[in-house]
């Protein structure tokens, strides 16, 4: 497996790089759009049942359908890696939207009061308070988001988009297995990137949780 | 494009022989079905014993999520090329074989996952309640774990089925049959309508499915749980935490 590697590394490395960034783009877009519709599904309760139910159909499509299916609804070509980025993010806010509008509904209304009366308006008690005190959940989300975004990326190999699930259709092509078992172990290892640099992030926002041992 | 699919759908040359799509529908829904009761088999009883006793659930539930971060095309194409020289079959028994065991291993970790935590969020009050009015170990787990533990049980089936169903499409890859085969083929043929026609029959069949098994979900689980017929709906932490858990397709 080194050996295939050493000898391909140029073109892996590609496209390692591609699927890093085909994984990561989705979760930043996703995460930017759920934060406000998550919000606004907590603000407004009446939009909390429709915003859930929309998300959760969104999220039966299965991703090869909804690969091919974006070029037709967004006039791209089909190989466009712009389709994958797209996709993802849907399925990225299909899934952070209702743990946004759950994490924001879990801060106890103590907090809220006290925040109030610290002279905290709405919209800086939203970011100063409420949205800390829900990262951790987020950030759960997030990491599952991650995990299955490296996952799902690697099924665009199959219309061709290059990224490490070209090693799947290689190796299935030339039915030689060291592609193959690289592919799925760069991918593993891809993923518990993803893992380890959201959990991080979450540490480095919440400092409060480390200062009171557990 | 929306007029390219209808044309598609309803011309009827499409519907019928061998590459029609009842026969892909019916072939779709065989594999499904198959991976998804073996996975149930397993997963089920597993996830009861572990939530009733307990024991062994760090190991399981941690080797259930790691199987998450798979992706499921490497597993796919690895299984086959594994798996498929040593078959000899004529027919699809060949490509079959190696996809269903991957169908099963992708089916197996919601379930699992789901049924242990549903049992073992049962609140311990209740099982004391239970053991207080003289009930044995096992009728308190199907008289009393098992009703509760229902619509967690239910949710991880779904997720489950849904994966089984999204990695279906994608056997169509390594020769198999299924309503996949219009994506795979239409794309080789460059016959984009034939292709975005099949994407949507297998999105409708997803959303069919689960709505269907919403469906079922609403009438086996007790009235007691669900909070059916009364006006607070009870929105159960646990059930949150399996929401985000039981995520993955394909």
């Amino acid at each position: 497996m080194i050996d295939y590697y050493r000898q391909n590394s140029d073109q892996i490395n590609g496209w390692l790089g591609w699927h890093a960034r085909l994984s990561a783009l989705p979760l930043l877009f996703g995460l930017l759009i759920a934060l406000p519709l998550g919000w606004l599904a907590r603000r407004y309760r009446w939009l909390y049942p429709p915003v859930v139910t929309v998300a959760g159909l969104l999220y039966t499509i299965p991703s090869l359908a909804l690969f091919i299916l974006l070029p037709g609804l967004l006039k791209t070509r089909i190989l466009d890696p712009t389709n994958v980025v797209v996709a993802l993010t849907v399925y990225t806010v299909a899934l952070l939207v209702r743990v946004v509008a759950d994490a924001l509904g879990s801060v106890s209304e103590d907090v809220l009061q006290a925040a109030t009366a610290m002279g905290y308006r709405r919209l800086g008690r939203l970011l100063k308070v409420e949205l800390p005190i829900a990262v951790p959940v987020i950030a759960a989300g997030l990491r599952v988001a991650a995990v299955s975004n490296v996952s799902l990326v690697s099924v665009a190999a199959l219309i061709g988009v290059p990224e490490l699930g070209q090693l799947f259709t290689n190796g299935f092509q030339l039915s030689y297995q060291t592609p193959i078992l690289l592919g799925i172990l760069l991918s593993v290892l891809l993923a518990l990137a993803f893992d380890s640099v959201i959990q991080l992030v979450a540490r480095v926002l919440t400092p409060w949780r480390r200062a009171v041992p557990r | 494009m929306i007029a390219e699919i209808w044309n598609w759908l309803s011309d009827s040359a499409h519907w019928h022989g061998p590459d029609g799509v009842p026969i892909h529908l019916r072939e779709h829904l065989q594999y499904s079905l198959i991976a998804l009761l073996i996975a149930a088999a397993i997963a089920l009883p597993l996830g009861l014993l572990i939530g009733h006793t307990g024991r062994g659930s760090f190991v399981v539930v941690a080797i259930a999520n790691s199987f998450r971060a798979l992706p499921t095309v490497g597993l796919l194409t690895f299984f086959v090329i594994l798996i498929a020289p040593h078959i000899h079959s004529t027919g699809t028994a060949t490509y079959l074989i190696p996809s269903e065991i991957v169908l099963v291993l992708l089916a197996i970790p919601s379930m699992l996952t789901n049924t242990y935590a549903g049992i073992s969020a049962v609140d311990p009050a209740v099982r004391d309640a239970a053991r207080g009015m003289g009930m044995r170990g096992s009728q308190t787990l199907w008289q009393v774990e098992l009703p509760n533990a229902l619509p967690l049980i239910f949710s991880g089936i779904r997720s489950s089925f849904l994966q089984v169903i999204a990695t279906a499409t994608i056997t169509a890859y390594v020769s198999l049959g299924g309503l996949g085969r219009y994506l795979i083929d239409g794309l080789a043929q460059q016959d984009y309508p034939q292709m975005a026609s099949g994407a949507v029959l297998v999105a409708v069949l997803a959303l069919l499915i689960d709505v269907l098994l919403a469906a079922v979900q609403r009438y086996a689980v007790s009235r007691g749980i669900t909070g059916r017929y009364s006006r607070k709906r009870i929105v159960d932490p646990a059930e949150q935490q399996a929401m985000i858990a039981a995520a993955p397709l394909t």
